[in-house]
């Protein structure tokens, strides 16, 4: 019984991954970017949570509300002003310029907040649970995996079903093609940003509210979404929930197995796959 | 008038003299220079090495590491766990070192090179990772709170404080040396062709036949080799290792990309320069702390997106200068 609760406990954890990951899957999806500032963009939006909730006594929840649309707007302007004068053919300024952002980002919060571990205290909601069959879930984690699902799905539907999703996958695909066609590139990429940064803010406070945090925790979480991303297949966002289930869960049986096996069980999950299916599980089909 | 190619210029030959003088002043330190002063030259050497190697695999090959830590780590670990478990000198350890970093490398090239650009230096990162969950697994070195080198293996390099320091020094020295002369043989070499063509454009550079995987992983394996050897002087002079000091992405490679971005990304003196740029703030900036860190972080923001090639991309295209004989030029003559 042991194991079956610990498998479930990676399968919802798994979900909080999923998060992780699918703000880098995005704007790689969109511009070819990858973030390496993403997991101190994570513990950014964590942080602000904190000082929401401290100052105006509000519900970790309820921050959402505020943290999503400021995480939306610096992710918007991140991109306008710095970070689409990095792309182009050359990989090298894109990631070098992030990985200055993740330096400035981690001393500046240890600078402001000092390197105390941090939690969002959620109340009763974190204490409660619900059986199922012999089991117990905690409702926080149900509801965490939950509304992964839901931003998972509210992603796939912007990216599938609406005008700007639209925009998206034509700058993608083409963005010289796009300019002709009337989509302002810069404009669209900064769109996209601002939507990774909104599933950022979620992501971060829903590891505010699972475990402790300091400012160095960003390059921890920049890593488990990449593998939950690699492992489940680029451009494949239903692929990337998955990735960051099996690594929700190869993580749970590291650390049934021993406890100091619980993040390395989970990084030699990401080698497997990348030896045995290098393009991911659920690689996206081209159409 | 006739003409023929050359590599060296005027500025090479100055600078070989003056770097030939420099290199003669500076093994003499022992006998000018103070403890902390032969400290410092050291960990300049040893950062110096780590900036040239860093440069070869992402300024040359294209392959961006963040994960070099995982090598300067390792070095360090073997040095530890070769001189407790089996008593090795560490002098005589560096060569096995170096070949074992060598052996470590081929299979992690092999399954990090599946991943492409960016997502490729965050697999190195992963790598790095692995490594350090896996140095404080080891219980006989200490787990997660590390160890120390016994004395007996400190002693054994050389029974006066003076006289080590002086040996670790020089080795440090000679391990610079020999980082700087093997990357101007390496792309003075057929090899170094291809990767600069690989440096300019990776794909015209393979259309032309130029063999871009094996290059690329030649250079991999050969840096990931002589980085092991500079992690295992580095905790040689510490005596001291824990996993987090020993795989600290900040320390061994963070600071590296600033070392190289700033001095200048693709040439061989970048990493000189920036190198002792980034001793200089420290030196005079380190007390401020966190906010130390936070202006390196904008410094290297700012390089890369108002002048991506660094200080030393400027001086070259404004004056052409260079100082290691890389570039062939056309040399006219009187006859």
């Amino acid at each position: 019984m042991d194991w079956v609760n610990s498998i479930l406990q990676g399968i919802l954890l798994g979900g909080l991954y999923a998060l992780f990951a699918a703000g880098l899957s995005l704007i790689f999806g969109v511009m070819r970017l990858v973030n390496i500032a993403h997991g101190d963009l994570i513990v950014l939006a964590a942080f602000l949570g904190l000082t929401i909730t401290s100052t105006f006594g509000l519900h970790p929840l309820a921050a959402i509300i505020i943290v999503v649309p400021a995480m939306a707007v610096i992710g918007y302007l991140l991109q306008a002003l710095i970070l689409n004068r990095t792309l182009g053919d050359n990989i090298l300024p894109p990631l070098l310029v992030t990985f200055g952002l993740s330096v400035l980002l981690q001393n500046g919060l240890l600078e402001i907040y000092t390197a105390d571990p941090q939690k969002l205290n959620a109340g009763a909601i974190s204490t409660a649970n619900v059986a199922l069959g012999p089991l117990y879930v905690g409702v926080q984690p149900l509801l965490m995996f939950g509304v992964s699902i839901g931003v998972i799905a509210s992603l796939q539907w912007i990216f599938y079903r609406t005008a700007l999703g639209r925009a998206f996958r034509a700058t993608s695909d083409n963005a010289e093609i796009a300019q002709l066609m009337g989509l302002n590139k810069a404009h669209v990429f900064a769109l996209a940003m601002a939507l990774s940064m909104a599933v950022v803010a979620v992501a971060g406070i829903f590891l505010a509210m699972r475990t402790s945090f300091t400012p160095a925790s960003g390059p921890g979480r920049l890593i488990f979404g990449f593998e939950a991303v690699i492992i489940g297949g680029l451009g494949n966002l239903w692929g990337t929930l998955a990735g960051g289930v099996i690594l929700g869960v190869a993580q749970a049986i590291g650390a049934q197995i021993n406890p100091g096996w619980q993040i390395l069980a989970g990084h030699f999950a990401f080698l497997v796959v990348l030896a045995i299916r290098p393009r991911g599980l659920f690689p996206r089909v081209e159409h | 008038m006739s003409a023929r190619v050359t590599r060296s210029s005027r500025s090479s030959r100055a600078f070989a003299i003056i770097a030939g003088c420099a290199v003669v002043i500076l093994i003499a330190a022992p006998w000018w220079a103070g403890r902390a002063d032969m400290r410092l030259f050291s960990e300049i050497f040893l950062y110096l090495s780590l900036a040239c190697l860093w440069n070869l695999l992402a300024g040359y090959a294209g392959l961006v590491s963040v994960g070099q830590q995982a090598f300067v780590g390792f070095g360090g670990y073997v040095l530890f766990g070769l001189a407790i478990f089996w008593g090795v000198s560490p002098l005589f350890a560096l060569p096995i070192i170096a070949i074992l970093g060598v052996l470590v490398a081929v299979p992690v090239a092999a399954l990090i090179f599946r991943l492409r650009g960016a997502y490729f230096a965050i697999g190195t990162w992963v790598v790095a990772e692995i490594f350090r969950l896996l140095a404080s697994q080891i219980s006989a070195l200490g787990g997660g709170s590390g160890t120390s080198l016994p004395v007996s293996v400190v002693k054994s390099i050389a029974s006066s404080r003076a006289t080590r320091e002086s040996v670790v020094y020089w080795t440090a020295l000679a391990l610079a040396i020999l980082v700087i002369i093997t990357t101007v043989f390496v792309l003075r070499s057929r090899k170094g062709l291809a990767l600069t063509a690989i440096r300019d454009n990776e794909l015209a550079a393979g259309s032309l036949g130029v063999e871009i995987w094996q290059t690329k992983f030649i250079v991999y394996v050969l840096t990931a080799g002589l980085t092991s050897a500079i992690g295992a002087l580095i905790f040689l002079q510490k005596i001291r290792i824990t996993p987090d000091a020993a795989f600290s992405v900040n320390d061994w490679t963070a600071f590296v990309i600033f070392m190289v971005v700033i001095g200048g990304i693709g040439t061989l003196e970048g990493p000189i320069i920036g190198t002792l740029i980034f001793f200089v703030l420290r030196e005079t900036l380190a007390d401020l702390g966190t906010i130390y860190l936070m202006i390196l972080g904008l410094v290297a923001i700012a390089i890369m997106l108002f002048a991506p090639k660094g200080v030393w991309g400027y001086v070259k295209s404004r004056y052409g200068i260079e100082l290691f004989p890389i570039t062939h030029r056309v040399k006219f003559e009187e006859e």
